[in-house]
């Protein structure tokens, strides 16, 4: 079965928020939207976003990391949102494992969203339904679109091509190789919840230099003069 | 609900997509916008375009939010009659109302005194008009933001190697080892930034940030080094004094391509100390150096001319020319300068501990000389000498704001410059590489007018109103040695301002010093808010009267898409269009998007029809100059030339028959040329086609090493890139800045400085780079504020254009002022409180945020997004100017008064660069009994004429349905 996913590389991903707007701008005029804006031009304004990035500080200065982290819903294998759901608006698609809401079922009863360990879930407020992140399932799925485009709205836009998209039970796909070859993890495996999403590590590269490589018959100091020779010499006085 | 799978865009009517170029910042994405019904669905990179490959960033992806702002305007205002300045007092009025106004007034003007009228611009990409409109009225006063902006990147890397970072060049991330990036948080130019660093470090490159604080792209630096502001030059003088010390340079780069082993005459007592020894040889004028240079060759211990077949000279020792002139390879000088910087003194400048530094250097050093790669790519250098192939030291930087925005800034960024000579990396793979049409000559060859005269009535400047002054003749001054132009710009203060001071145009015209002038017009400028340092005294001054009641400048025209600050001090305003209303050319003129590889431009192309009356600036200028007769403008019968600004693009020419135009691409008649040809009336359409850009690819044994490449510079020459095919050395020394010098100490004949500037002007213009203190921190009681302060731009708001848009200002909604916690926990703050920021020239109440991001010298914020109440559309009690706060009521656009002058710019003395990041501050916490506001505050703008009525508490925008805004 296919198990469609987000990885998001936490090694390159700086924050730049493209993958938050692009996805409201695609999903508000499309099969999950509206999504709403409460204020939006006025004190606290607050919307629905299917994806937000939240910035941590590790350590202390100077020995800190700034860290980026883009959260959407992680599309679980085994999601405590969908039985929580007393009318099945909350569902799981057996096509491509996308969890879906189904605005017309839903009575905003908020079960799904104390069910969601990872907070994923958001109220639209206005419309009193619950939403989040569909892969852009319609945009995805849409086969006029040219292969290289059916993919979410997030992993066209991102600058740093951090986010892959892909078929994490196809051991083939980018997304598969990434996770195993680069240390790809999920979010708090121990709630059983097997999500779907996984996040890449920070790598570092460092430079190990040697002695020797400051020590050079090459070095080019030694082309320029040595000290011209002055004074007296041994030859100019031992006989 | 509908099956998702069944529903999907394609199934719609009434869907139109659109190719043009992204306007969110000034980076210049492709972009791709899908419309349903007339109303924008999406806005997605294009994945055909060069510059972002389909990528594309928070704001554009935002872009929907800005077409459909309430804060958008749409009527010609006019302020009413006794209403006040300031006071958003507005009439609506027609278009040929406002421009009889204009037309009546600019007529009386150039009639009388050009230089009266002003032209001060923001970042519009479109310097290329402005600055002719501005030129053709006979006006020396114009110029765009980039004085207040990063003129010291510009024009300290421009003078050193003919060339520089942003659209001008940058980093090769794809054959790079080690990247260094200094001070940079989000910049230009950000998605192509964005997509190389990525696959810098997913290829394996070693990543290093050098900066105060570890935001954006810092993040993911595998190395942070932190830095204290403003002292970037000591560090990098340190690892250049490492480098040199153990011959980690690369020395036949330094040789063959650059001054370094040039013969300088080392005799203080001569008027030509410093200068290089000039050999007898024939060479045509130019601006560009001759090649009349010596060297000292090794073998045969002579002096003999540079580049002599077999010549191989010394890069280090003192010689004696026959004629008893004592002189030194330049690169004698700069290790003698060097020496005194050693890695212990940067330490305690800096606060980057001695080992760091020294490894740091070796890090640089070893990469460079260790992973040298070789191109099979054959080449012929200026000299004739042919090349297998090309090489390179994959070691590259990157730098911005933070080593810029310093009055110490422009020697900063040419001790950069050295130092990418030092390692042997300019235009080579894996270091820095030119984008077209750079490099340049060292400086570039338009210059600035020489003097008053080249202003008269109802004539076009002589000169360009820009330019690169080589020598002190270049300046443009008066008998007395005094400016010329109202923000002083290539005056003695600031001589090679070659972006002028667009920061203190209001401060000078205000106090009529060094004149008065009637009018002046500002394009997308944020002058009574984020674009001015001192912001609440220049609102001041914008509505501070004379003894008769009369305006200090007496009449202000604002073209702005948006309500903005400045709006309301406005006698006139101009509604302009937004990027999806309008065309652009991204010009060859101006600054393109090239590649590495070669030349590219880019168009914008409206995908939908402006909002109200609104009309795009460039229609503006092109109807104004039609009206004003200017020259380049009318027919030899007076009638107007050109029908609007598309018309313009196709037919103008810079001068009859010149074959070079707006755009590069598809010259002329039928498309065949490019760069250079005649006007084609399908060039628009065929731009279109091919996804609203222009690219070239030069063949690769053109795409290196082009300072000397002798293909590369004919083809250059040969397609109007370039005056000459000449060798563009690297500028290790300067003799262009020892001229300035030796004016200044008298030696010299032609333009002098006044007294009061002869030691500013020798002090600074040292031709070797040197490490001073910010010139505000030399002047203020740096015990009594002891931190510095510093914005930085966020990742989601690069530009701070948008806190109308409804996404973008739901991420950063007010900002806070940043600090290490053991700096708060001194001071006794908790995370969030209110505290004051203070400098010796203002303050500012905000609230405390506590991070470990940050060196605790420092204290910082985001740039711009506190606004004040009332403007872009938001409710008066918006975060942004409730909790938001504005940085530069602290910074002041002026110095202290000192012993060369009362009124000189707060910024670098050579180039006018604004030094906003000099400011010193002390923070102490706000009393309780104080309001929980951000202070200052400012009485509310009020919706002026042509506003859309305030929108509501919920907004479910639906492309198709939400008919901009009437529906929510």
């Amino acid at each position: 079965m296919t198990q469609l996913a987000l990885v998001i590389d936490l090694n390159v991903c700086v924050g730049c928020h493209a993958c938050v707007t692009s996805c409201k701008e695609w999903n508000t005029s499309g099969w999950a939207g509206p999504m709403v804006d409460q204020h939006p031009y006025d004190n606290d304004p607050t919307g629905t976003f299917f994806n937000r990035v939240q910035t941590y500080e590790i350590g202390t200065f100077p020995n800190m990391e700034t860290v980026h982290f883009p959260k959407s819903c992680l599309h679980c294998e085994d999601p405590p949102c969908v039985p929580v759901c007393p009318t099945g608006a909350s569902y799981k698609r057996k096509d491509n494992g996308v969890v879906l809401v189904d605005y017309d079922k839903c009575i905003g009863c908020k079960y799904c969203s104390w069910a969601c360990p990872y907070g994923m879930r958001e109220l639209d407020e206005y419309q009193k339904v619950m939403k989040k992140c569909t892969l852009c399932i319609d945009r995805i799925s849409d086969e006029s679109k040219p292969e290289s485009e059916r993919k979410p709205a997030c992993v066209l836009a991102c600058p740093t091509s951090a986010r892959l998209f892909g078929d994490v039970h196809d051991s083939d796909s980018e997304v598969s190789v990434a996770i195993r070859e680069q240390g790809g993890y999920q979010l708090m495996p121990e709630w059983g919840t097997r999500p779907a999403n996984h996040y890449l590590p920070r790598r570092k590269t460092r430079l190990q230099l040697h002695k020797d490589e400051l020590e050079r018959v090459d070095n080019p100091l030694r082309e320029e003069s040595l000290p011209a020779a002055e004074g007296e010499t041994l030859d100019d006085i031992a006989f | 609900m509908q099956d998702p799978v069944d529903h999907n865009d394609a199934g719609q009517s009434g869907v139109e997509v659109k190719n043009t170029t992204c306007y969110m910042c000034a980076c210049r994405c492709g972009i791709r916008v899908t419309l349903r019904d007339g109303e924008v669905r999406h806005i997605e990179g294009n994945p055909a375009h060069p510059h972002n490959q389909g990528v594309l960033c928070a704001k554009g992806a935002s872009g929907i939010m800005k077409q459909y702002s309430p804060g958008r305007l749409s009527k010609p205002l006019l302020r009413k009659k006794n209403a006040k300045r300031g006071e958003s007092d507005f009439e609506e009025i027609s278009w040929e109302q406002a421009f009889g106004i204009m037309h009546e007034r600019l007529a009386k003007i150039r009639a009388e005194d050009p230089k009266k009228f002003a032209l001060f611009t923001g970042r519009d990409q479109m310097q290329a008009l402005t600055g002719m409109f501005a030129k053709q009225f006979g006006t020396p006063n114009y110029a765009a933001h980039g004085g207040f902006c990063s003129v010291n990147m510009a024009a300290g890397l421009i003078y050193t190697i003919g060339g520089s970072f942003w659209e001008f060049g940058g980093p090769d991330l794809e054959r790079s080892k080690l990247f260094i990036m200094f001070g940079t948080a989000e910049d230009h130019d950000s998605n192509p930034l964005k997509i190389h660093i990525s696959k810098f470090k997913r290829q394996g490159g070693r990543f290093i940030s050098i900066n105060p604080i570890r935001t954006g792209y810092s993040a993911i630096a595998d190395e942070w080094v932190a830095i204290k502001p403003g002292t970037d030059g000591a560090l990098l003088l340190a690892i250049c004094n490492e480098i040199i010390q153990q011959g980690l340079y690369d020395r036949d780069f330094l040789v063959n391509y650059t001054n370094a082993a040039e013969l300088v005459i080392d005799d203080q007592k001569s008027a030509d100390h410093g200068l290089f020894y000039p050999a007898e040889m024939h060479y045509e004028e130019g601006c560009f150096d001759p090649q009349n240079k010596l060297w000292w060759d090794k073998e045969l211990d002579i002096a003999m001319g540079t580049h002599t077949p077999g010549c191989n000279p010394y890069l280090l020792g003192d010689f004696t020319l026959d004629d008893g002139t004592a002189v030194k390879p330049s690169f004698q000088l700069l290790k003698e300068r060097m020496e005194k910087y050693s890695v212990e003194w940067a330490e305690s400048i800096t606060g980057i501990p001695a080992e760091t530094i020294r490894r740091l250097a070796h890090e640089m050093g070893v990469t460079a000389r260790d992973q040298k790669i070789e191109l099979p790519i054959q080449w012929t250098d200026t000299w004739g000498n042919e090349h297998d192939s090309v090489t390179g030291n994959p070691v590259s930087f990157h730098a911005m704001r933070g080593l810029a925005a310093h009055s110490n800034g422009f020697q900063t960024i040419r001790t950069l410059g050295i130092l990418m000579t030092l390692l042997g990396t300019i235009d080579r793979p894996g270091g820095f590489r030119h984008k077209a049409p750079f490099p340049r000559p060292i400086p570039p060859c338009p210059k600035p007018p020489k003097g008053p005269d080249c202003v008269k009535p109802d004539t076009v400047l002589d000169g360009m109103p820009l330019g690169w002054p080589a020598t002190p003749d270049d300046l443009f001054v008066d008998d007395d040695g005094e400016p010329v132009r109202i923000d002083k710009a290539f005056s003695w203060e600031y001589p090679l301002s070659v972006h002028g001071l667009m920061h203190n145009t209001i401060t000078n015209a205000w106090r009529g010093d060094p004149y008065k002038i009637d009018t002046l017009l500002l394009f997308m400028a944020n002058m009574a808010w984020n674009s001015s340092m001192n912001t609440s005294k220049v609102r001041d001054m914008l509505t501070d009267t004379d003894d008769n009641g009369e305006y200090k400048i007496p009449f202000l025209i604002v073209c702005d898409a948006f309500h903005s600050e400045t709006v309301a001090f406005a006698d006139l305003v101009l509604p302009d269009t937004t990027y999806l209303e309008r065309y652009d050319a991204l010009s060859m003129l101006d600054r393109p998007i090239s590649e590495f590889s070669g030349p590219v431009d880019s168009v914008r192309i409206p995908v939908t029809e402006p909002k109200g009356d609104c009309k795009p600036f460039q229609d503006v200028l092109i109807e104004l100059g039609s009206r004003l007769q200017l020259p380049a403008f009318v027919k030899q019968d007076g009638k107007r030339k050109f029908r609007d600004y598309p018309d313009f693009v196709i037919n103008y020419e810079t001068s009859p028959g010149s074959g070079i135009g707006f755009l590069a691409g598809w010259r002329g008649k039928g498309g065949e040329k490019f760069l250079k040809g005649e006007p084609n009336p399908k060039q628009w359409e065929m731009y279109a086609n091919n996804n609203c850009f222009f690219q070239y690819e030069l063949p690769k044994s053109y795409q290196y090493m082009r300072n000397w490449n002798q293909g590369y510079l004919e083809w250059a020459r040969a397609h109007g890139m370039t005056r000459y095919a000449e060798p563009i050395n690297l500028h290790l020394y300067s003799e262009v800045l020892q001229k300035f010098r030796l004016a200044a100490q008298g030696k010299r004949p032609g333009k002098q400085p006044p007294e009061r500037l002869r030691k500013r002007v020798e002090t600074y213009f040292d031709p070797l780079p040197f490490y001073y203190e910010p010139l505000e921190s030399q002047l203020v009681d740096t015990r009594e504020y002891p931190l510095n302060a510093l914005t930085q731009r966020p990742m989601a708001m690069y530009h701070s254009w948008d806190s109308q848009n409804a996404w973008l200002r739901q991420i950063h909604t007010h900002n806070y002022l940043f600090m290490n916690p053991t700096l708060a926990s001194e001071k006794g703050f908790a995370d969030g409180d209110w505290i004051w920021i203070e400098s010796p020239h203002g303050k500012v109440r905000c609230m405390c945020r506590y991070s470990e991001a940050v060196e605790p010298g420092t204290v910082w914020t985001w740039n711009a997004i506190g606004k004040a109440s009332g403007a872009w559309g938001l409710s008066p009690k918006a975060n942004e100017s409730q909790k938001g706060f504005l940085l530069n009521h602290v910074i002041s656009e002026e110095l202290p008064p000192c012993e060369s002058g009362k009124h000189l710019s707060n910024s670098d003395p050579i180039t006018g660069q604004a030094a906003w990041f000099d400011v010193r501050v002390k923070v102490y916490k706000a009393e309780d009994s104080e309001s929980k506001q951000s202070w200052p505050q400012f009485k509310p703008l009020h919706r002026v004429p042509g506003m859309d009525k305030k929108r509501g508490k919920w907004q479910n925008y639906v492309a198709g349905l939400f008919n901009a805004g009437k529906k929510s």
